[in-house]
Order: structure tokens, then sequence, then C-alpha cells
């Protein structure tokens, strides 16, 4: 399998158009709403259960977070954070945390999308990533996924379904990308418009809150979109460099992101009951 | 490995030699080079051997297909990616004048209602007992058979008054289908299940003397106070609101649209709201009344339509020179920020200065019907609303509210009736819809079951249902479940077996909405006349039948003027008739849009006795409705009081709507149920929500199991503390408690309607509950 790699980074490498996929989630827009949430899981063929009320053991790759500021009615104020895979760059001494402990190099940066990848048949399910990761998004199969007969048919192609004993996470719809590149291969182009490759949740969202794009791509909508003085990332200071900017007016929400999960700090609540 | 890749490659692609080579020439070796494709694809034959073994799914040619979702009233455009004859994803139609690309969650997960374990497979005739889930496959013919005879034997007993019909709409072909087939065959009891429209529609016929459905030019408004609409939670169309909310939401911050959100609880919409007005639950018409005031003191209404296009506002005589009172007296004397401070809560300062926020703002609008619009509500209550679209001159203006028609379809040649079907029309409703005592009504969607209930067992003796399910949707489930028990014959159309299919006798499987075609007429609360087109996306996947053609076969095999008054060969024929010029259009677009639609001119909008909008509602005379009281005849506040002993009952349960749970006619599909948080279901408990104030009162903490009660029904619930919502406020969400469907939904939660009984409006009969009282006890 790493032969067939290096070959075609040989191919690619000189000529190849390089991208940096990230997105601005816009929290003023978003509602809620969960249609990304949804949207993910039938682009993706992920599986679901009779009960899946336990989140430790619910594979969302997109979960939409509920954060409080704690106060007491009626100064009492919610936001959501969208957060799929944050496909964590890092930064000098900082590598993307998954990728630095896994054995089995089954997930990798792409320095040609910026995407981190998670190979299925390399990983053997030691878990290490999802320690690693900060924002938890890696989630972990505990069993081998079933649909209910019938249900296999809306099963997308693109995307294989995952046994049991190896990790999953977002891929930022990848099979998207190769779809969109297959397609400007053909017509003979190298680069992709910005329409051309979207992911599935950004494509859902009823209230437009997501937009995808090449961050580094001036004529991309990201680019500009970023700078907004009202953009952050969630927990910045670990020098992960998340390619997920979130764009909010509320300052309790942007200091509750910035610090988010790790720090836990009072007032922010996501009560599990697991 | 190599093997697998080859496998995968045959089974992907159908390319089978050579495609493992190193060219760099087609796309498809492009892709065989990129190690990445190993984590989107290479599993799939891996997973041969797992659990979907000998279940591949087949490959075949990409395509997509457009049509329109009608999970809700939304009637959002959605384009269906297909992989050779399989759909599978759902998506938002780009440039569809509703939802232009957004979809909800409930319509992005519509394929597993298509291929879904609930569908029903054939017609069904039930053999065990009622709600035991028993049935038997039967033929097509042996099921319209069984119908015909029962229709016929109760038509030829001069019973034909006792057959009903519900549904989930009144509008478009098959609804009124049905509805015709009542007046041919002698019934009038055709019932349309509840929403805030059945109020909306009288408060417009009354006030401005129009006929059609609400519609809010929303994307155009630039302060938006709603109360308690769940604007963003699956309020009207759901898809179009929440776009328009980003419009709200875009451009510089000064340039904002304001919304304010007046709701006991800090909903999604309150939290996302410039400003939360939390008040006394039940108290919204007391509060607009008292912006009314407000607004009315210091003469910040629209002096030009309040002169010129109202009737009411000042104090008036008639001809023999009685005076009665106008608005502007009422609201004056009555509804002071100090007096409505008292009832809502909310302090006087604020009730001012939200009053002159909104007069002032350019194009301020006022948005009535709590949560999603899925109860009936009080009709004071929205015409308190409805005066402030008044008083700031925002009717039929942008951003402002209208009265919309529909598309113009062909009109049907009229109905021949027998003397059976003559006399059987005539006959009384069996909801009392239309009687002395409830004359605007037409439809009483929740006061049936108590009716039949009341003494009237034998009331309906036939019930058809179809695009809805009332058996779960209507509220005080207990009643209805009794009701249905002395029906003896209930027959459903649903493609899904919901709860009245449950416990229905005979089930009639239409096709699913990706399989057939039909018309939608306008979603909820657009501003523009809009027709949709269904379109078979995939062809059917069960031995279903199109509902239209079922009923036209029942009606054809009854014969005499029932069968003439259905002269189309078939439901398509009829459809592309009614259609007329436009179906060409609707075939190949999959929609209408009259773009170039405006509502008409003040001076010609109002179709009221006086010509006017109506703050004095003369129609009230007119129609016979026994007002008693002067302040009757104008929007008023009248506290709607929540069933139950406060002794007994200390609390008060109120239902919540959430975007992520479907509540109505379509049961939550697995992927939406994921989504729920873990504080609102966890395995089969429901949560409630619980100010932590409150459960201390009670000894109740995060995560306790409690027991529910209300005069209605108990449950036993988990408690989830959340400050947002108003000490001894409760709330419940609404959309669990199913016993039909099957695991994936069945059994979780409680349904809200089985604690909310019906409280009725004294004017139209719907039910104005707004909450129910409660009692909460540690168990
Ligand atoms: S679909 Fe959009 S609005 Fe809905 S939860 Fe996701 S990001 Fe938020
Ligand atoms: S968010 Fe987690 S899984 Fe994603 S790249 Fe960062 S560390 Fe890895
Ligand atoms: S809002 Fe209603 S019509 Fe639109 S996609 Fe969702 S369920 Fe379908």
């Amino acid at each position: 399998m790493k032969e067939v790699h290096h070959k075609a980074d040989e191919h690619h490498g000189a000529h190849e158009k390089t991208y940096k996929y990230g997105m601005v989630v816009d929290l003023d827009k978003c509602t809620g709403c969960g249609a990304c949430m949804v949207a993910c899981m039938a682009e993706n063929n992920l599986s679901f259960r009779k009960d899946n009320s336990d989140r430790l053991r619910s594979n969302l790759w997109m979960r939409v977070y509920k954060i409080s500021n704690g106060r007491p009615f009626p100064d009492t104020d919610i936001s959501f954070i969208p957060r799929p895979c944050q496909h964590c760059e890092g930064e000098g001494h900082h590598h993307t945390p998954c990728v630095s402990v896994c054995p089995a190099t089954a997930t990798d940066y792409s320095h040609e999308t910026g995407i981190v990848s998670q190979v299925y048949t390399r990983c053997f399910g030691c878990r290490y990533c999802m320690a690693a990761c900060p924002y938890h998004v890696r989630v972990f199969n505990w069993w081998d996924p079933t649909w209910p007969k019938g249900m296999e048919k809306y099963l997308n192609p693109d995307v294989s379904v995952r046994m049991r004993g190896v990790v999953e996470k977002c891929s930022f719809c990848y099979h998207r990308y190769q779809r969109a590149k297959n397609k400007a291969y053909a017509e003979g182009r190298r680069e992709l418009h910005e329409d051309e490759y979207q992911t599935a949740c950004t494509q859902a969202c009823p209230a437009g809150a997501i937009t995808f794009g090449d961050l580094k791509n001036p004529e991309h909508k990201v680019h500009k979109l970023k700078k907004s003085r009202y953009a952050f990332r969630l927990l910045e200071k670990l020098g992960t460099n998340p390619k997920i900017y979130y764009v909010s007016t509320r300052d309790w929400g942007r200091k509750a992101g910035e610090v988010y999960a790790g720090e836990e700090p009072k007032g922010v609540t996501h009560v599990t009951h697991a | 490995m190599k093997l697998d890749r080859r496998t995968f490659i045959e089974l992907a692609v159908g390319f089978s030699a050579g495609a493992g080579g190193g060219f760099m020439l087609t796309p498809v070796n492009w892709k065989l080079m990129d190690d990445m494709t190993i984590w989107s694809q290479e599993l799939w034959p891996r997973y041969q051997l797992g659990g979907l073994k000998g279940r591949l799914p087949q490959q075949g040619k990409v395509t997509h297909a457009d049509s329109v979702c009608n999970l809700c009233p939304g009637g959002c455009g959605i384009t269906v990616r297909k992989v050779g004859d399989r759909a599978t994803k759902i998506e938002g139609r780009e440039g569809y004048p509703v939802n232009d690309g957004g979809i909800c969650p409930l319509g992005a997960a519509g394929l597993q209602l298509l291929y879904g374990p609930w569908r029903i497979p054939s017609p069904l005739k039930r053999i065990g007992k009622r709600g035991s889930g028993n049935f038997e496959k039967i033929s097509w013919d042996e099921a319209i058979n069984k119908v015909v005879q029962k229709l016929g034997n109760l038509r030829q007993k001069g019973q034909s008054h006792t057959v009903a019909c519900i549904l989930g709409s009144d509008e478009g072909t098959v609804p009124r289908l049905f509805d015709r087939f009542l007046a041919a065959y002698g019934s009038p009891n055709f019932i349309r299940t509840a929403s805030a429209e059945d109020t909306y529609e009288l408060a417009l016929g009354l006030m401005q003397g129009t006929t059609g459905s609400v519609g809010y030019d929303l994307e155009r408004a630039n302060f938006i106070l709603s109360f308690g609409s769940g604007l963003i939670e699956g309020w009207g169309s759901p898809v179009r609101v929440i776009q328009a909310h980003s419009t709200w939401r875009s451009g510089d911050l000064k340039d904002r649209a304001t919304v304010v959100q007046i709701e006991p609880r800090l909903s999604n919409t309150a939290a996302k709201a410039d400003n939360w007005y939390p008040i006394n639950p039940g108290t919204e018409a007391a509060l607009a009344l008292g912006l009314a005031h407000v607004i009315i003191k210091e003469s910040l209404y629209n002096v030009d339509f309040i002169g010129k296009h109202t009737f009411g506002f000042e104090d008036w005589s008639d001809s023999s020179g009685k005076t009665y009172m106008g608005f502007k007296r009422l609201v004056r004397t009555e509804y002071t920020p100090e007096a409505v401070s008292k009832i809502t809560g909310l302090p006087a300062k604020k009730i001012l200065t939200l009053a002159r926020a909104f007069a002032k703002a350019k194009r301020p609008v006022a948005v009535w019907g709590r949560g999603k619009g899925t109860v009936s509500g009080s009709l004071y209550e929205c015409m308190a609303v409805h005066a402030l679209n008044a008083l700031t001159g925002n009717i039929n203006k942008p951003g402002g509210v209208s009265a919309r028609p529909q598309v113009a379809t062909r009109s049907w040649p009229e109905v021949e009736r027998d003397a059976t079907a003559w006399s059987g029309s005539r006959r009384p409703r069996i909801d009392g819809a239309g009687s002395n005592r409830y004359p605007l009504t037409r439809y009483l969607p929740d006061r049936w079951s108590q009716v039949m209930n009341g003494g009237k067992a034998g009331a309906i003796q036939a019930l058809l249902v179809h695009g809805a399910d009332p058996y779960y949707t209507t509220l005080d489930s207990a009643a209805v479940a009794k009701a249905f028990e002395a029906i003896p014959f209930v027959v459903s159309f649903s493609t899904c077996l919901d709860e009245t299919a449950y416990h229905a006798d005979l089930i009639l499987p239409n096709h699913h909405y990706l399989e057939r075609w039909e018309d939608i007429p306008t979603p909820v609360g657009l501003q523009k006349p809009i027709l949709g087109m269904l379109k078979p996306v995939v062809s059917p996947q069960f031995d279903t039948r199109h509902a239209g053609d079922v009923l036209m076969t029942i009606a054809k095999s009854m014969g005499g003027s029932v069968a003439s008054a259905f002269p189309w060969d078939d439901y398509e024929t009829l459809l592309k008739e009614t259609m007329g010029d436009n179906w060409g259009t609707l075939e190949k677009a999959g929609y209408i849009v009259n773009e170039g639609y405006k509502p008409s001119a003040w001076s010609k909008a109002f179709g009221t006795p006086s010509g006017k909008f109506e703050f004095y509602i003369t129609a009230f005379d007119q129609a016979g409705v026994k007002i008693g009281k002067d302040v009757g005849y104008l929007p008023h506040y009248e506290p709607v009081q929540p069933e139950g002993n406060p002794a007994t009952y200390p609390l008060i349960l109120i239902p919540t709507e959430l975007m992520r749970l479907a509540d109505g006619a379509v049961g939550n599909p697995p992927f939406c149920t994921k989504t729920l948080e873990e504080t609102e279901l966890k395995k089969n408990d429901l949560f409630v929500e619980v100010n932590p104030k409150t459960a201390a009162d009670y000894g109740l903490s995060e995560g306790h199991h409690a027991m529910l009660e209300t005069a209605k029904g108990k449950a036993k619930v988990l408690v989830h503390l959340f400050e947002g919502i108003m000490p001894g406020v409760i709330g419940i969400p609404k959309g669990l408690g199913h016993a039909a469907y099957d695991d994936y939904l069945a059994g979780k939660g409680v349904s809200a309607n089985s604690l909310i009984g019906v409280v009725e409006d004294p004017v139209t009969g719907l039910s104005a509950a707004w909450g129910v009282r409660a009692k909460l006890t540690r168990v």
C-alpha cells in the first residue's frame, strides 16, 4: 500500500495544485437544527442503532454541541457549536495531535488538501488517536454496523461502511473531493472551483451557517470570513492550528469556545448522562 | 489486499482488467493512485463478511431527480441523488423558491422512511385485537371490496353521515378528492387536523374579510416580534424561516434585523433572538395589548392606515345612536403597562421599550402561532397579535402580513348529489363545526373525540384517514383512544405504520412521497402563491397504490352518483387536467411560483362588512356568533385557564417543540432520533426541563426519575435542570411516546398529547390550550 502512496506522490508532486480546506461556521446563524448531522450520516453511511442515546457509544462525525452561559433565569443563554473534525494542521512543535500518536499511520495530514485522513484498513483500533484528539471528534466502532432489511438500498457507494474495531471520523467528505477532482481532470482542469467541492453538511445547512473552501485562496469566501473580528477557533491555545473557524458576536460564546472541552470553565454546561 | 482492491474495482466501477496499472490518463486511474481512496472506499468488499452479507448495494449510473418534500407542511424542493434505481441521498433543491438548496434534518432523513421497516408492504387487514399490531396481508381487490361494502351498507341504511375523513390538509387534489367523495357519498364530516392555521384563517376572515392563509414577508421584515413562535424550530415552512433568520443575521451588526422572542422558556429561537422576554405562559394576548396601549398612547401607530382603512379603532355609534367602545379606548383603559406587567410578569419599563422599538422600526412584523404551529390556539390572542400588525400599518406591505391566495387550478365539475348525498351532507357535523354554537369554524379536530365520548359513541361508524395521524397528534390521547375504540371501521391510507394505521382495521397503503405524483399547494406562511409537484423518484418499493386512485376506485365501485362524481380515468389524468395550462411547467420544472403576485392595496384589501380592517368584528353578529359582552367584539385578553386544580397540580406543563424531533403525522426517523441531546432522551426515558429552583423545591436533581402527572394522565420521566425555563414551569418535548412504527421509535418517551387536554376557545371551539397544570414527584 505504501508503494502506491509514494508512486502517486511522485506523479503528482511537481505540478499538483494544493489546497488548505477549512470552514468558517457562523454561530450567529447556526440554529442547532441538526440538518448537518443528518446530512453527514446520510452521505457517509453512518449506521444507527435502536438506542443511540449514549453519546459515548454514538458514532457522529458531525456533532452539534449545545453550550450554555450557565447563568440563572432569565439571564440564561445558549449557543450551538457544530463540530466536525477540525483537520488540525499543527504548527511549530505541535503536530496534528491524532496523527502524531497513531502507530499504524492510519491517519495522516495531507499537504495536498489539508485534510486529515483516516485509513480504516490500517487502523487496528488502539484508540490512541481518540485520546489525543482534544475535540473528541473520533469515534470507535464497537459493533459491526447493520441496517434493517431494505435500508442498505440508500447506502452511498462512494463511501465504504466501516467494520467493528476501527476508529472513524469526519473526512470533509473526501469522496466529494475525489469526485470533483476526477471531473476536473476529465475536463482537462487542474484546479477545483470553490463550488465544485463542498461538504455534505455545508450543502445541507438551511441557515447557510457553514462556509467551506480553500483557506489560502483569496477568492474563496472562507478567506475573508475567517478574518472577522468575531472569529475564533476551538482551544486555539493548544497549538493544534485547527482549520474550522467560528464566528460569534456573543462574547460569552466566543470565550466558551476558546476554552471549550479541555478546561470546562464553570458555566459552560454540556451535561452527559453516560 | 491487492485482490480485495481488484474486487472492489469490479464492483464499484465495472472495470475489470488493467485498472491497477500506472497510467495517469483517466480519472479512474488517477483515483486508484490516490492513497486516500482507501479510506473512503476500500472496505466495501471486506464488509461483505459482516452485517451486509449478500446485501451489498448495487452500483449504477448516478443521476439526480427533483421533487418536493412533503414530510411537513414546509413543501421544500428536493434533489434526490440516485445510483441506478436506488435513491441514495436527499438534498435541498438549489433555486427552489421555498428553500433554495437548504434542507431540514427530517427532510434529509426521508430515505429512511422510504426504505425503512415501518413501510406497509401491501394492503393489510387487522386480525388481532385493535392495537395489538396483528395484521394479515390481503389483496387490493379484497381490501377495496371491504371498504365498498361497508360504506355501501351504511349508505343504504341512511347512515352516510356517520362516515368521517380526517386529513392533514384540505388543499391540493388529493384532500379535495376526499372532500368530494364525502359530498357525493353524503357526509359533512371532512376534518382537517389541528394547526395554528385553524385560528389564523378565522382571525383573517374576521378582521380582514379574506379567505386564505396568512403569508408573512419575513425576508423583508426588519423587526420580528414573535409571540412564542419557534421561528428556527420548525414554525411555518421550516427551512424558509431559518433562511429568513439568516438574512436577519447578515450584514453589519448595526444593519441587522431585530428579533424579539416572547416565551416562558429559552427555546433556540429565544436564544438566537436579540431580546428574549419570558412572560407567564398564556399571557401573550395581554402583552400584545399592552404594547398596543403604548403605541396608541404615544401616537406611534400608522395614522393613514388606522384613519382611513380600519373600523372600530375609535368609539363609534350605529344608526340607532347606540355607541360602542373602540379598540383604542379598551386598550387605553384596560391594558396599561402596569396592568399588563402584573399579568405577564414583564416589568412595565420593558413593555414601554419594546412597544416603542417595535412601532418605530421600519418594517416590523408581529408573528403568531406557538412552537411549530401544531396547535390551534386562542382566537383573541391571535387577533391581539394581528392588531399590532394593523397598528403599524403592516398589512399587505413589504415585510408585513397578508392573506395569501393559492395558485389557481382548474375547477372540477359540480358534484351531482342524489337524495342520500343531499340529506347526508346536510346533517350536523360530528365535531360541531359550523353549528349554532360554532358557526364560523370549519373543522374542530380536537373536539370530535370529546363529542363521541360525551354520549355520542355511535356518531362515527367509519373513519378514513389520509395524510394525518390523528390517533397520535390529537390532544388528550386517552380520549382519542376511547373514541377510536368506538368506531367500528377505521381505514388508514398511510404509507408507514403510524399510530392511526396501527389502530386501524384496514390499511390501504399509499405510495411513499418519493414514489408518486401529487400537487403540493403553497407551503404554510409563504407570502407568494407556489405550487410544487411531487414526482416519482423511484418506482414503488412495495405493493402500494396512490391514495387518489384507490379512493376513485372505491367511489366507482359504489356506482350511481357516487361513481359519476369521479369521471376521470385515474389520478394522473385528474392531476393533469386540474393543473391545466400549468401542467407542462409543473412536469418539467416541478413548480410554479407566482412571482408577480402582490397583495391588494389597502383600499381593495378588505372584504369585511365595513370594507375596512376591523378591530371591532361586525361579522360576529352576521354569522350569529353569541358574543355576550361588548369587549368580546374586540381583541382582548381572556385567560385560557390550563386544566387542573392548582392545589393538586401546582406546576405548569408546557409542550416544547424541537427541530430534531418530528411531532406531526410523520414519526421521527432514526437519524433524527440519533441527533437528540443526551439531556432529551436517555435509553427510552424522556427528560422534562425543570428550573433548578423548582427542582430544589421538589427535591429533584439532574437525571432523577420523577412522576409527571396531570389531570389527563401520568408518566415516568427524567429531570433535566435547565436554567432557561421559568420557575414553576415544566417543558416536555413533543414527538415521542409512539407505540407504532418499530423499535427505532416505538416505546421511547411519552407523548405530550397524553398529558394535555383540550380547552375550548369560547368563540371557535378549537383547542386554545397552551399547557396544563401538573405535579412532579420524585420516584
Ligand atoms: S445545519 Fe447549519 S444551522 Fe443546522 S445545526 Fe448544522 S450548522 Fe447549525
Ligand atoms: S480534530 Fe481531532 S481528529 Fe481531527 S485532526 Fe484534530 S486531533 Fe485529529
Ligand atoms: S422543512 Fe418540511 S418540507 Fe422542508 S425538508 Fe424539512 S420536512 Fe421536508
